[in-house]
This record gives C-alpha cells, sequence and structure tokens, in this order.
C-alpha cells in the first residue's frame, strides 16, 4: 500500500516536472520581438553573412530618420526551392534570389509585377557573381581554361542543372565557350557537353553539396563554381586548392525584388523599398564587395580590382534570349540537357 | 515463477556472435556519438559555448521545445483514447483504425510535411480562405506542430495497446458494478494501471518529436531565429561550413535523446516487478 502511494507521488511529480517544462517554453516564447516593423528577406544559400552585414548597416542608417529601427527575418536555402516556399505563402516580404527565373517563378503568381526588374537599377541586380575553375594546390592537372574539362582522366565537380541555380549558370558558360570556339556550330557544342558531363562522377544538388563534395570529401580535380563561393572557401581554408580564372565566364546576375501583395498585406512596403535602394549606396557595394559579391557600382568595382579581375562575360540576355528561352532550350524536360544526360548517364 | 536466468555464452558460436553484436552497436551508435561530441569540442569549451548561446540557436532550442510541448500532450491525450476504444470496445472497423493508426510510422517524413502544403499552401485547399482571414499555418508555428503530431501519432497509442490488452477489463467492471462512475474509473483504475506505460510512449514521442527533420523541414520556410528548429538549425550550421557549431547543437540533441533513453531505463528497472504484476492479470 504504501509503495502504491510512493509510486502515485512519483507518478505525480514527474507529471508535474514535465508540465514546468511545458510551461517555460510557452513563456518563453511569449515575450517575443517588440513591435517596430520587421522585414522578411528569403535569399539563397551563400548570401546569408553579407545579409546579416547589410542588415544592420541599413538599420542604423533607417533609424538615423528618425524612424524606429527595424528587426530582420532571414531564409536561406536553394534558390529554385526558395521561389517554391514564397509561392506556397511563405511570405516575403523582399526576394535576394540566384537567378532572375525563380523571381519569375513568384511572379507568374501574381504576387509580384512581371515588370519587377525594370523598377530598380541595372535591371533589379545589385550585386553579381561570376563563374569561375578551382582545382587542387599546385594544379597537377593542368587545367587552364573550359576546353581542359573534357579531357580524359579529369574529373569534373559541378551540381545538377535540373535543381540548382549555381549549375544552369555553370552549363551556360561552357556552353556558350563551346559555341565560340566551334564558330556556333551547336552540334559540336553539344558533343563538347556531352564529353564534360561524361566526367562528373556526382551530381549534387546545389553548389553548396558541390563545394563540400569538392573541399571537404576530396572528390575530383576541378569544381565550376560562384567566385563568390571560391573566394570565401578560399579565404576560409584556401591550402588546398588553387583558383583559375577561365577565358570566358558568364555574369551570373543575382537580382532582387520586394513582393508587391506581401509588402501591401504587412504594411512593408516603403521600408522594403528602400531596403533594395540601398544596396545599391557605395556603402552596401563595399559591404557586398567584402563578402565577395561583384559590386555593380562601376567606381566601387574598380576599388577591389584586386579581388575582382576583369575577365570576358557572357550575358543570359544578349547571349542566351533571356531565362525563358535559354529554360526551354536547355533545362525543360527533354531539352537539350535531358538530351545530353539520356546519352551520358545511361549508357 | 521465476524465470531461469540465461546462461554465459560457451559455445564458440555463441561467443562469436556476441562479439559481432557487439561490434556492431560500436559501429553504428557508439561511434557516431562519440564523434558527435569530439567533433563539438574539437577547438575547445569556448567555441561549443559561444555556438549553442548563440541567439539563433537559443530560439531554435526553444522552439523545438515549444513544438514538443504542444504535439506531445495531443498525441498522448489521443493515444489514450485511441487505446481506450480499441482495447474496450468491439466495433466494425476496428482492424481498419489499428491500420492507419501506424501510417505514420511507414509514410515518409516527406509525404507528411507535404501534404500540410497542399492543404493549408497559398495555393491549397484552404489557401485563399486562410489568407483572406490572415491565419498563418504553413511557414508559421502552427505548421510546425501539425507536422510533428503527424509524426509522432502512433507512439503512445503503440505502446498504451498491447497493456492495456495484457490487463483486460476485469478491474473496470468491478469498479463499475461498485458503483464507480465513468471518470472515476478512469482516474482510479484505468490511469494508474497504465501510468508507466504511458509515461514511456511520452518520453519515445517527446524524443521523436524533438528530432523531427523531414516533414518540419518542408513547412519550416527556414526562417532563422523564427522557424528554424534544432535538426533545421545543425543543417544549415553544416551548410555553412560552420562544423564546430553544427556538432555542438548536435550534441544538445543527441543529449537530449542520452536523458530520454536514462529515463526509460530507469522506469523500467524500478518499476519492472509493478509492469510484470501487471502482465500476469
Amino acid at each position: 500500500m504504501t509503495h502504491a502511494r510512493a509510486n502515485r507521488r512519483l507518478f505525480l511529480k514527474t507529471l508535474t516536472g514535465a508540465g514546468i517544462a511545458a510551461g517555460a517554453g510557452l513563456s518563453l516564447s511569449a515575450c517575443g520581438k517588440p513591435a517596430a516593423q520587421s522585414l522578411l528577406n528569403v535569399s539563397f544559400d551563400p548570401t546569408r553573412e553579407f545579409y546579416a552585414a547589410y542588415n544592420s548597416l541599413f538599420a542604423k542608417k533607417y533609424a538615423t530618420g528618425g524612424k524606429p529601427a527595424p528587426t530582420f527575418n532571414q531564409s536561406h536555402g536553394g534558390s529554385g526551392k526558395q521561389a517554391r516556399a514564397v509561392v506556397d505563402g511563405l511570405k516575403a516580404d523582399v526576394l535576394s534570389l540566384a537567378l532572375a527565373h525563380d523571381i519569375d517563378a513568384v511572379a507568374a503568381t501574381g504576387l509580384l509585377a512581371a515588370d519587377w526588374a525594370s523598377r530598380l537599377p541595372n535591371n533589379s541586380v545589385a550585386y553579381n557573381s561570376t563563374i569561375l575553375l578551382l582545382v587542387r594546390k599546385g594544379n597537377p592537372k593542368g587545367i587552364k581554361d573550359w576546353g581542359d574539362l573534357v579531357k580524359p582522366g579529369v574529373q569534373v565537380i559541378t551540381p545538377n542543372p535540373k535543381t540548382s541555380g549555381a549549375a544552369r549558370w555553370n552549363y551556360l558558360v561552357a556552353y556558350g565557350w563551346a559555341l565560340r570556339a566551334n564558330n556556333g556550330d551547336e552540334a559540336k557544342a553539344q558533343a563538347y557537353l556531352e564529353a564534360l558531363f561524361k566526367n562528373v562522377p556526382v551530381l549534387d544538388t546545389g553548389a553548396r553539396g558541390a563545394t563540400t563534395t569538392f573541399i571537404q570529401r576530396g572528390q575530383g580535380d576541378v569544381l565550376i563554381n560562384w567566385e563568390s563561393e571560391a573566394l570565401m572557401s578560399a579565404a576560409k581554408d584556401g591550402a588546398q586548392f588553387d583558383i583559375v580564372y577561365p577565358s570566358l565566364s558568364i555574369a551570373a546576375d543575382t537580382p532582387v525584388a520586394w513582393v508587391d501583395k506581401n509588402v501591401a498585406a504587412n504594411g512593408t512596403e516603403a521600408l522594403a523599398k528602400a531596403y533594395l535602394e540601398g544596396l545599391y549606396d557605395e556603402d552596401a557595394q563595399t559591404l557586398a564587395a567584402q563578402h565577395f559579391y561583384r559590386p555593380t557600382n562601376a567606381d566601387v568595382l574598380k576599388s577591389f580590382a584586386d579581388r575582382f579581375p576583369a575577365i570576358e562575360q557572357l550575358n543570359i540576355d544578349k547571349d542566351f534570349g533571356g531565362w525563358t528561352t535559354a529554360n526551354a532550350r536547355h533545362f525543360e524536360q527533354g531539352a537539350l540537357f535531358d538530351q545530353i544526360s539520356a546519352k551520358v548517364f545511361k549508357a | 515463477m521465476k524465470v531461469k536466468a540465461p546462461e554465459a555464452p560457451k559455445s564458440p558460436a555463441a561467443i562469436a556472435l556476441l562479439a559481432f553484436a557487439l561490434f556492431w552497436i560500436a559501429l553504428v551508435i557508439v561511434l557516431p556519438l562519440v564523434n558527435v561530441l569530439f567533433e563539438a569540442f574539437r577547438t575547445g569549451v569556448a567555441p561549443y559555448l559561444a555556438a549553442i548561446l548563440e541567439p539563433d540557436a537559443i530560439s531554435a532550442i526553444k522552439l523545438t521545445l515549444l513544438v514538443a510541448a504542444i504535439a506531445v500532450p495531443l498525441n498522448a491525450v489521443f493515444g489514450i483514447a485511441a487505446a481506450w476504444c480499441i482495447t474496450r470496445f468491439e466495433f466494425r472497423g476496428k482492424g481498419l483504425l489499428l491500420s492507419v493508426l501506424d501510417l505514420p510510422f511507414t509514410l515518409s517524413p516527406v509525404i507528411s510535411g507535404l501534404v500540410w502544403i497542399l492543404l493549408f499552401g497559398a495555393h491549397g485547399w484552404f489557401g485563399a480562405w486562410l489568407d483572406a482571414h490572415n491565419i498563418r499555418i504553413v511557414f508559421a508555428l502552427p505548421g510546425l506542430v501539425i507536422a510533428t503530431v503527424l509524426v509522432t501519432l502512433p507512439f503512445v497509442a503503440r505502446e498504451l495497446i498491447p497493456l492495456m490488452l495484457d490487463q483486460g477489463t476485469d478491474e473496470e467492471i468491478a469498479a463499475v458494478t461498485l458503483g464507480a462512475r465513468g471518470w472515476d474509473v478512469f482516474f482510479r483504475i484505468t490511469l494508474p494501471n497504465i501510468k508507466w506505460a504511458l509515461t514511456y510512449g511520452v518520453l519515445l514521442c517527446t524524443a521523436r518529436a524533438m528530432g523531427e527533420f523531414g516533414a518540419v523541414s518542408i513547412v519550416s520556410g527556414h526562417i532563422r531565429g523564427l522557424t528554424n528548429t534544432l535538426p533545421l538549425h545543425i543543417e544549415v550550421l553544416y551548410n555553412e561550413y560552420n562544423t564546430v557549431a553544427a556538432f555542438a547543437t548536435a550534441s544538445i540533441l543527441a543529449g537530449l535523446a542520452i536523458v530520454t533513453l536514462i529515463l526509460k531505463t530507469l522506469l523500467e528497472w524500478r518499476f519492472a516487478d509493478e509492469l510484470a504484476a501487471h502482465r500476469r492479470h
């Protein structure tokens, strides 16, 4: 009998303990953020450090105008996945994605104006990057340019163009280079891509995954990647690889836009516009350069010339007819990339 | 009735089997867990503390506890109700109910997350209505809770059902014949009889709720400091090459799992007699 009573007491104690823990959890979360305006920036993977720095810079400037300092929330992930989440109802005030195509996908649902790109300077591109090659220390395979990637015995790491924005940029430069090298012969350019993808041992789903495969797991001889990722990795552990600037690259434009319907609902329209316009200010441009993105302000770019060497760049609109055309030609179901992978990966 | 204790292994085959089992456990459970701690403290105690005291980490820990604190009681109440129905009454479709109850065990967490997007997402069945009334479900706390509830639904019920079947209804019938009312029977007979199994189920459910990755990843929206739970925070840190912080935060999650395991073992050890006594009824 006493045993049973002791049991009951212990059991009650356990329950009370759990109750207190749960209550503590609730009250902790109840004391949330103050009522100042807050802005949700939905972005792609590698911009976290840049926006963390820009948010505090912008908050300070905004607050000096007599307004309360806003708070910022950040969401990062693969560019396509982030666009999908916003389409499904993630209430982004601001988009800063890896491709104009992903913002177009959100615009297609009516959440923002179809002509969003024309609302900010330079096609709404405040900073961009370019595509280059990373090789093992000392460049043992002697890789200098795109032509070297199809040599037998060279392993190339690039993510899957079906899922990764970076991979689409990589693919397009390689194709553009091959077209130029073969005087515009499309069949030869396609043959080059086939040979290139024959040398790809793994197709990661995103740029970060590909970087990890190359650097952490030591797979492959060359990694095709964002300049911003390469410079950041080099700053962290540059002892393991060299950076190679190929003869041709692409202006990998990473645009920004506010989401009309969401800012209207949240009452953050003025804040969102000021936030994005501020990206073009000289201090913000310098900050972008410090975080390894190429500023679009020519003067700031010049002052970082040793970090960002001049490189001949293709342009998605001029050379590929824009993303809609490029996607239809290369990346949609049954398009060129599918034909190439059918030959290469199912042989 | 005392069961004869098994003998120590003598034949070479038995010893080899035992050695293999120990080796396997060391390889797939002990080694990875030790590695988590090793990586977490690789650069010393200060970076470890910095990683777990960082605001985003703190808010991820709070959010994870909050989600568990809502989802687990819901599933405990549901589990008791379901187990009561199934073990105390005969009705048509009982077999079906039992099978459906197990569905979350076999369902991929991706689907457990995606179904809520398809229902409550902006283009889901209820999306337009929710939006018009400014109610947020997915990419906010309610979404995280319902995804977790779905994934952890069977844990409590599945612990209770075998025990309650075993115990039978004799004591409850006796109480009713002596004049006890429904809630009296429940609080004085049924609940005391199942309390340890219930606690056990709640512990398992809590561990699973805090560790859930797939389903919450889909409905989270990954807003740092707002909708990133601990497992999601760990993934983000890892993808940012922030290995020490990732493993430091992972060690907290592993620590919670180990505490759960210790509680469970204590329960079994302390109340083995009583649990066995119930089973003899």
